[in-house]
């Protein structure tokens, strides 16, 4: 079984811009993506939009029509149901009229306290954060190869580089993620689909500008600049802001008999 | 509770002012932020309290629930641009809404727009400039949020015209703690619509707001400066150009004797020739760090004021100003406050009612220029008489002044009394968005309605102005 290509509908020409035209978001209510979603909705894409609480999304479709998005359409649905991801991809494609883009950005972040005594905590993490993005990304894989383009954009984590006390379960399952999507870019790369991991640092939580160290979080709409960049360029992995690719250059590449010992 | 230090020194350099939709990545429905201490714009009093994130429309009754009913009660804050303890709750729980910030709806051929009280003007302006239209209100800084805006009910360089915020607002939902929620306007519980406007964010979280904008063809501002000498001048200019729509006065507090009263009353409107209407482009200067204690002295500060009075090298100057210095001049330099110094700034800022408003003005004036106290940017405005929506709103009919004073603490805090007590034997009142010092007696005389206004206050919201002045 697989989502079968539709009668894509024509969209009026546009100038030489290299904004997706059609974009699925899973996961609309996440923070990044709501950033990165406000600049492709002032651009004029089309938008299809799924999250887990019809009141919240409802707002976030309403913000983005307003902000220029020539068509927005949302679906209420909790994606930890893997069960149901073929029917409402279908139906999200359909909607659109075609695919360009399936921006990916389910996730959580749980609690690492918990996780370490209460099993089931763990295992949800791993759930919502590895096993639900890999079905969907396996539908919407063989979609995009099915049809000859199309770009698979999908939230991964810094934390995923290396198994940290602090937040290793969450890691863990990022860690998963972006080990399946450099496999799936080898294997699709050639069928003209581009596979883009996302790796954000910290982002900025509300008024950290107190906080010590918060100079070292990420603002979402800096962070959300550099997506829409790198889905436009293509781009295979993105570490974002910047210099997180030279600080988990220099994390991988402390000795682990060093690192077990270290507080980070 | 959180540490009182301050943060490091040097920070954010070139970071984003307008502090963006914040929260974590993930679906997370209440990310505690921490205990740290959220800063007035004066910053001063600090007070510890724990910080939450009010991210949704959806958020209040569950953010309560997640934290136990939140002992010490609660305040929903925005961009903390009042100076003084209005948007501080000791010990209690701050839930800071800046990631509220959806546009709801726009409509482009009537200017309505509806929008999540989060929003900042700098948010609200970058969306629809470029649509042709413009705030019907603008304060001296666009680095506040909706929310902010209407519970201050704050005022701008329009006032004579165009009344307060609130005047403009055509209708909010409003959140109570026991899950009511609201759709006031002045048609529909106008009681709490008039509670809420100017009511310091006690009614209840206010989660959306229809605002009436103003339609324009162009960024720029056509200004205009003129110098003068002294109350009755700036008196007479107030009168002379009453109908224009923008108009407001900086003047020197410092000079006494034959340049006591000295400033430059300025005028404008928006430039009537179509021309661009582009976004603005994110300011580039950051003030660094915490400037000593030495550097505002009130030699520095005279130095200040004659050059300001004498950028202006002729009597009278015309020119098309852009709109964001001529609104928000202070904006491009971020956290400006930072200039006096870790011990803060107070701000005074009184409305006199016209009987006395000439007299009382002048005897301010001159116990400020005498108490040798730096103040940079005293601000004079005439208020037009637009009644206020608001049952607490300040602006009322006459002459308002704004000064601030870095805190050197017996001397500056025993001006204020003075200015105070001398406001109120004037018949005026203070503000609270800017207030930090004035007494339960003073507020309750200057603000009769407020035990009317008390019963429509939420039981779980509180702030520590509140807390202050109604012992």
């Amino acid at each position: 079984m697989s989502l079968e290509p539709v009668n894509e509908v024509a969209l009026p020409k546009r100038d030489a811009s290299h904004t997706p035209r059609r974009v699925l978001v899973l996961g609309a209510t996440s923070g990044i993506a709501e950033a990165t979603t406000r600049i492709w909705a002032r651009e004029g894409a089309n938008l299809f939009l799924v999250g887990r609480n019809a009141q919240r999304v409802a707002s976030v479709a309403a913000d983005l029509k307003t902000r220029g998005a020539a068509y927005v359409d949302t679906a209420v649905a909790d994606l930890d149901d893997v069960d149901g991801h073929p029917e409402l991809l279908a139906r999200a494609i359909t909607s659109l009229g075609g695919l360009d883009v399936a921006y990916v950005a389910v996730g959580i972040l749980g609690e690492q306290p918990t996780a370490e005594q209460d099993v089931n905590h763990a295992l949800h993490i791993l759930h919502t954060n590895l096993t639900v993005p890999v079905s969907l990304l396996t539908w919407l894989a063989n979609f995009c190869v099915k049809q000859g383009r199309g770009t698979l954009a999908v939230l991964s984590s810094v934390a995923g580089d290396r198994g940290r006390k602090s937040n290793y379960v969450y890691g863990s399952s990022k860690a998963g993620l972006s080990a399946f999507l450099a496999g799936l870019r080898n294997r699709i790369d050639r069928e003209g689909v581009t596979v883009l991991t996302i790796k954000p640092g910290p982002v900025k939580t509300g008024m950290t500008v107190n906080m010590k160290g918060s100079e070292k979080f990420a603002d979402p709409n800096k962070v959300a600049e550099q997506i829409v960049s790198a889905v436009e360029k293509r781009k295979d992995v993105l570490y974002t802001p910047s210099i997180w690719a030279l600080i988990m250059l220099v994390i991988r590449a402390i000795p682990e008999r060093v690192f077990k010992g270290l507080n980070l | 509770m959180g540490t009182m230090q301050e943060s490091p020194v040097l920070q954010h350099r070139g970071a984003p002012a307008d502090e963006p939709p914040t929260r974590p990545h993930g679906d997370v429905d209440d990310q505690l932020i921490g205990e740290v201490p959220f800063r007035s714009w004066g910053r001063y009093p600090l007070y510890p309290a724990k910080l939450v994130s009010l991210n949704w429309q959806d958020d209040f009754p569950r953010v309560i629930q997640q934290n136990a009913g939140m002992p010490g009660g609660a305040l929903a804050v925005g961009m903390g641009r009042s100076y003084g303890d209005s948007c501080l709750l000791k010990d209690g729980n701050l839930m800071v809404a800046t990631g509220m910030n959806r546009l709801l709806s726009f409509d482009a051929a009537s200017g309505l727009l509806t929008a999540e009280a989060g929003l900042t003007l700098a948010q609200l302006l970058d969306f629809a400039v470029p649509h042709g239209w413009f705030l019907p209100v603008s304060p001296g800084t666009k680095y506040v949020t909706l929310g902010g805006a209407v519970a201050n009910d704050i005022h701008g360089k329009n006032h004579h015209l165009a009344g307060t915020f609130g005047s403009h607002v055509r209708r909010f939902t409003l959140v109570r703690s026991d899950g009511t929620q609201m759709e006031c306007s002045p048609t529909e519980n106008s009681d709490w619509y008039a509670a809420t406007i100017g009511g310091l964010g006690l009614t209840g979280v206010i989660t959306n707001i229809s605002l009436q904008l103003k339609p324009i063809v162009s960024r720029f501002i056509d200004y205009e400066g003129i110098q003068f000498h002294g109350v009755d001048e700036f008196l007479a200019l107030t009168e002379q150009y009453q109908h224009v729509e923008y108009t407001v006065s900086w003047v020197d507090v410092t000079s006494t004797g034959k340049n006591f009263a000295r400033g430059i009353f300025m005028l404008g409107d928006h430039s009537k020739i179509p021309d661009k209407l582009t976004r603005s482009k994110d300011p580039k200067l950051v003030f660094p760090l915490d400037a000593p204690g030495a550097m505002l002295n009130s030699m520095t500060v005279a130095a200040f004021n004659t050059a300001f009075f004498h950028k202006q090298i002729k009597p009278r100057v015309r020119a098309l100003q852009d709109y964001e210095p001529f609104f928000y001049p202070l904006d491009k330099v971020l956290h400006w406050n930072r200039m006096y110094g870790k011990s803060g700034l107070l701000q005074f800022q009184y409305a006199i009612p016209w009987e006395s408003a000439r007299e009382g003005t002048i005897a301010i004036l001159n116990e400020v220029a005498k108490s040798g106290l730096a103040s940079f940017l005293a601000v004079l405005k005439a208020f037009g008489d637009v009644p206020s929506p608001g049952m607490m709103s300040f602006p009322q009919p006459g002459i308002t002044l704004a000064l601030d004073f870095p805190i050197k603490p017996e001397k500056s805090f025993a001006l204020f009394d003075r200015l105070a007590a001398m406001t109120l034997d004037y018949g005026g009142k203070l503000y609270p968005a800017k207030d930090a010092r004035m007494t339960p007696a003073q507020f309750q005389k200057s603000y009769p309605e407020w035990q009317r206004f008390a019963r429509y206050k939420d039981p779980l919201l509180s702030s520590s102005f509140w807390e202050r002045v109604t012992q």
